[in-house]
């Protein structure tokens, strides 16, 4: 016997529920600050102005933000179909030599708005690559996606170290990195969209790919509600079951969907290759991949969600890193705290304040009590 | 000593929003088997989970002979005399009997002393209510008709005074089923009293002393069986008069649609679970197949509809051969004009997470009028759903409702809808009424049989037999993977019972 759940109106769903899941995790943040010794006030403060007290810093806030929306999609395209993707990071690794290979043969020869679209087509095609793999093993031989994605993880940071070692560097030079790109495999900055709203984007790279993040969500979302495929991906993802009964292809599915997936961790390679670093170092990647899989627990897997959950992550690293500048005994590892404290509450005790909220909610407002009402059986 | 055994006074329970049991008050007399009837979601599992401890009403009162009982959970209840046999067994699979029935009556660390105990008030139980059982047969060897024993045998041996039975009989044959009732006497005799929650009318006439009905949270009515009827408890339950039997006309068979062919079919374990199975059906008939639930019946319909991957055997579909040993193709079984309504709607029929109108195109969006250039039309696919709502009065009638949120009478009609609306040569249903309110089975039943008017060739496969009698012209009984006998419609109750309990059948199929 199941207990029926009340239907929350959606501003208190979508909106409410999540801001107290957050207020919660910022609070015990508050806490443990408190414990080390520091106001939590002042890192409050730095954190905020670290992230949006100034157009560079937005800018920075922005630029984690395009990486996570990134890897954030990859992950949530995998979850419509039932599959726990955890190798984005593999896949954005490898996702960089499409863009590294990209812009060393084209970067002296072709203007930025040429060697862009070969740079995506080549980050989607490596990033896909390493998910196809994991893919098909589980399509053909049923071995767990979560096992061998974790495992690719590891195969892909060996395979870039002995590439970056042999293959990239160019001769003579003592670190892991290929050649610093030219012009054309430099990508502009987005410092006119900043002044539009009268800010200055100064260091920050801060740059195109990040309108490209923005088209990727509004794509996966049209893939995921408006195509056959994401229909046949979601059915899967909910139900084999009903997927086999309606004649659904699982094992072609499976495959295309670790490919997007895949493609979409890659495609995330261009933002630091390419709109920062311009070369392709050594771990560049830097846990974003694993990030993503919050940012897709935040952002319940919907564009619209994953979105604003970049959002909190970017401004988490980089007001973070501004809090442990300003604030030398808080280090880092803070952030990664407020993290792991934002993905309890946002993910696995995503249900904590629903009872009191419903209460809450729906005793205030009687118009939904009747709706709920007449859908309960 | 009061002459109640339980008394509810005013139960009143709400889950959110949903007010599951609204102002419930209840007699039960000692030693009497008193009925609980009521459709899906009246409310009926609700109450009794109260009574045995699983919920706590929100207001209201439970008193146990007359006292005032403060049941907090189960213990509380066994401890008060109740005692609960659930509708899915509470047993240990490799347990035996005797440690299944000590299971949390231990008494002490060491078992030695509680065994010999054990086994002791076992034989005095068997005796006493003529309830067989070998204490030491482990429990997956035994047969489901045992294991509810075992269940019983589990409330008495914990000295349970008042039984509580939620659908006892769904499981059963019919022999077993006329087996519990007379343990059900036997008890009643004993001076135990019985509360005995079903949906089944036949049962509460046959065997209850009163009966209480529900409907919608509500405690509607409470009868004496003898002077109340199937009709007027059907009226009670549903708020409106139904149809008990369905009108049909005479069959008209013509061709063969559907030729199956020593069809042989195991399940994941290697376990033959369709013993080369033979049969046709014709356009215009509707074949039902009866057997206890797990006699092969549901891999049967899988291998036809090209879900589960057949052994050997041939199915041919209006003539052509349907490659149920390789790789049959739902989809495409369905272009040729194959729908399925199948077992579990819950899991395969439907995606319960989905919209009505994604759930309405389940299978068949292939279908290019659902496709707007490379994306779904979804204003299509809304007014598709649409339509089919409106045909199927299924309510509420929201196409972009999560089908979650149906009744169960209403998800069903959805796959119905879909599943019939396509004009199918062959339509395969399997427990068309499972979980489906009486009213939803009237309509339902009307539906399938206006199917086989119009020419359709109707493979039905139900777990209850009323159905299958009232709807079938030809019933096939299945019995351990292999179909033991035919008999028409007319063919009594009883003799349909050997047939689906393997007794009569092993004769004749080996002829």
């Amino acid at each position: 016997m199941s207990v029926p759940h009340a239907k929350l109106p959606g501003w208190a769903e979508y909106g409410l529920i999540p801001l107290v899941n957050l207020a919660v995790a910022f609070l015990i943040s508050g806490l443990v600050v408190l414990i080390v010794g520091e106001s939590p006030l002042e890192a409050a403060y730095h954190m905020i102005n670290g992230a949006f007290g100034r157009g560079e810093y937005i800018g920075f806030t922005l630029y984690y933000t395009t990486t996570f929306i990134f890897t954030g999609l990859a992950v949530a395209v995998a979850f419509h179909c039932g599959l726990f993707n955890i190798g984005g990071e593999g896949q954005a690794y490898i996702g960089g030599i499409g863009v590294a290979l990209a812009c060393l043969s084209f970067d002296h020869t072709l203007p930025w708005y040429l060697v862009f679209p070969i740079a995506i087509l080549g980050a989607a095609f490596f990033g896909a690559l390493w998910a196809l793999i994991p893919g098909w093993l589980l399509a053909r031989r049923g071995s767990h996606i979560v096992i061998t994605t974790i495992m690719f993880n590891f195969i892909a940071a060996s395979l870039m170290n002995y590439l970056l070692n042999k293959v990239f560097k160019p001769l003579g030079s003592m670190s892991l990195e290929t050649r610093t790109f030219d012009a054309g495999g430099q990508l502009p900055k987005l410092d006119w969209l900043m002044s539009i709203f009268g800010l200055s984007v100064g260091t920050a790279p801060f740059n195109i790919s990040f309108l490209l993040a923005l088209l990727a969500a509004f794509g996966v979302w049209v893939l995921i509600w408006r195509t056959r495929l994401g229909y046949e991906m979601r059915t899967m993802g909910h139900s084999s079951a009903a997927a086999r009964y309606a004649g659904i292809k699982e094992a072609k599915i499976i495959v295309i969907t670790m490919m997007i997936s895949g493609g979409l961790a890659g495609m995330m390679a261009l933002n630091p290759i390419m709109g920062e670093q311009f070369r392709m170092q050594l771990d560049f990647v830097q846990g974003a991949g694993f990030v993503g899989i919050a940012v897709a627990l935040m952002g319940r897997s919907h564009p619209a969600g994953i979105i604003p959950a970049a959002l909190l992550f970017g401004m988490l690293y980089q007001g973070g890193a501004e809090i442990s500048f300003e604030m030398p005994s808080i280090s880092r590892d803070m952030i990664v705290i407020i993290q792991g404290l934002v993905i309890l509450f946002a993910g696995a005790l995503e249900h904590m304040f629903r009872p009191a909220i419903t209460r809450l909610v729906l005793g205030l407002s009687p118009k939904t009590r009747d709706v709920a009402a007449t859908k309960g059986a | 000593m009061s002459e109640l055994a339980i008394e509810l006074q005013g139960i009143d329970k709400s889950f959110g929003l949903v007010h599951a049991n609204r102002n419930i008050n209840l007699k039960v007399r000692k030693g009497t088997i008193h009925g609980i009837i009521g459709e899906n979601g009246a409310g009926k599992s609700t109450l009794m989970s109260i009574l045995y401890g699983f919920y706590q009403a929100d207001h209201g009162d439970i008193l146990v002979d007359g006292r005032k009982a403060n049941i907090r959970d189960p213990n509380a209840a066994i401890a008060a005399g109740i005692g609960m046999v659930h509708q899915h067994f509470m047993l240990v699979e490799n347990f035996t009997v005797l440690e299944n029935i000590m299971l949390g009556a231990e008494e002490s660390q060491i078992l030695n002393a509680g065994i010999t105990k054990a086994r002791a008030e076992l034989k005095r139980l068997e005796k006493e209510y003529a309830l067989e059982v070998d204490p030491d047969a482990v429990i997956e060897e035994l047969p489901v008709g045992i294991q509810q024993r075992v269940e019983i045998l589990k409330a008495l041996y914990r000295r349970a005074d008042i039984l509580i039975l939620d659908e006892p009989t769904g499981v059963l044959t019919p022999a077993e089923a006329d087996h519990l009732f007379r343990i059900l006497e036997q008890l009643k005799a004993e001076g135990k009293t019985v509360l005995l929650i079903t949906h089944k009318l036949r049962e509460i006439m046959a065997i209850t002393d009163e009966v209480s009905v529900m409907r919608r949270g509500e405690m509607v009515a409470t009868r004496t069986t003898k002077e109340t009827s199937v009709e007027e408890l059907a009226e009670l339950m549903v708020g409106r008069r139904v149809l008990l039997r369905v009108e049909k006309g005479e069959a008209k068979p013509a061709d063969v649609k559907l030729s199956v062919k020593n069809l042989t079919v195991r399940d994941s374990r290697g376990v033959t679970m369709v013993d080369d199975v033979s049969f046709d059906i014709r356009a215009g008939e509707i074949v039902g197949i009866a057997g206890v639930a797990g006699n092969g019946q549901s891999e049967l319909l899988e291998a036809i509809s090209g879900i589960r991957r057949a052994k050997s055997g041939t199915v041919l579909l209006n003539g052509s051969p349907i490659d149920v040993t390789g790789h049959a193709d739902p989809a495409e079984l369905r272009k040729r004009g194959l729908a399925h309504v199948p077992e579990d709607r819950h899991h395969v029929g439907l995606v319960l997470k989905f919209e009505e109108s994604e759930n309405a195109i389940l299978g068949y969006h292939d279908d290019p009028k659902y496709r707007k250039g490379m994306l779904l039309d979804i204003d299509a696919i809304r007014a598709d759903a649409e339509e089919k709502i409106a045909a199927y009065d299924i309510r509420p009638p929201n196409p972009r409702l999560k089908t979650a949120n149906f009744s169960g009478g209403n998800q069903q009609k959805i796959v119905l809808a879909r599943e019939m609306e396509r004009d199918p040569d062959v339509l395969v249903i399997g427990q068309p009424t499972r979980g489906v309110d009486v009213g939803a089975i009237e309509f339902i039943h009307r539906r399938i049989i206006e199917m086989r008017d119009q020419g359709k060739a109707v493979l039905l496969v139900s777990v209850e037999l009323d159905e299958i009698r009232a709807l079938s012209d030809r019933i096939l009984v299945m019995f351990a993977g292999r179909v033991v006998g035919e008999r028409t419609p007319d063919a009594t109750e009883g003799e349909l019972g050997l047939l689906m309990a393997g007794v009569e059948g092993r004769k004749e199929a080996a002829e």
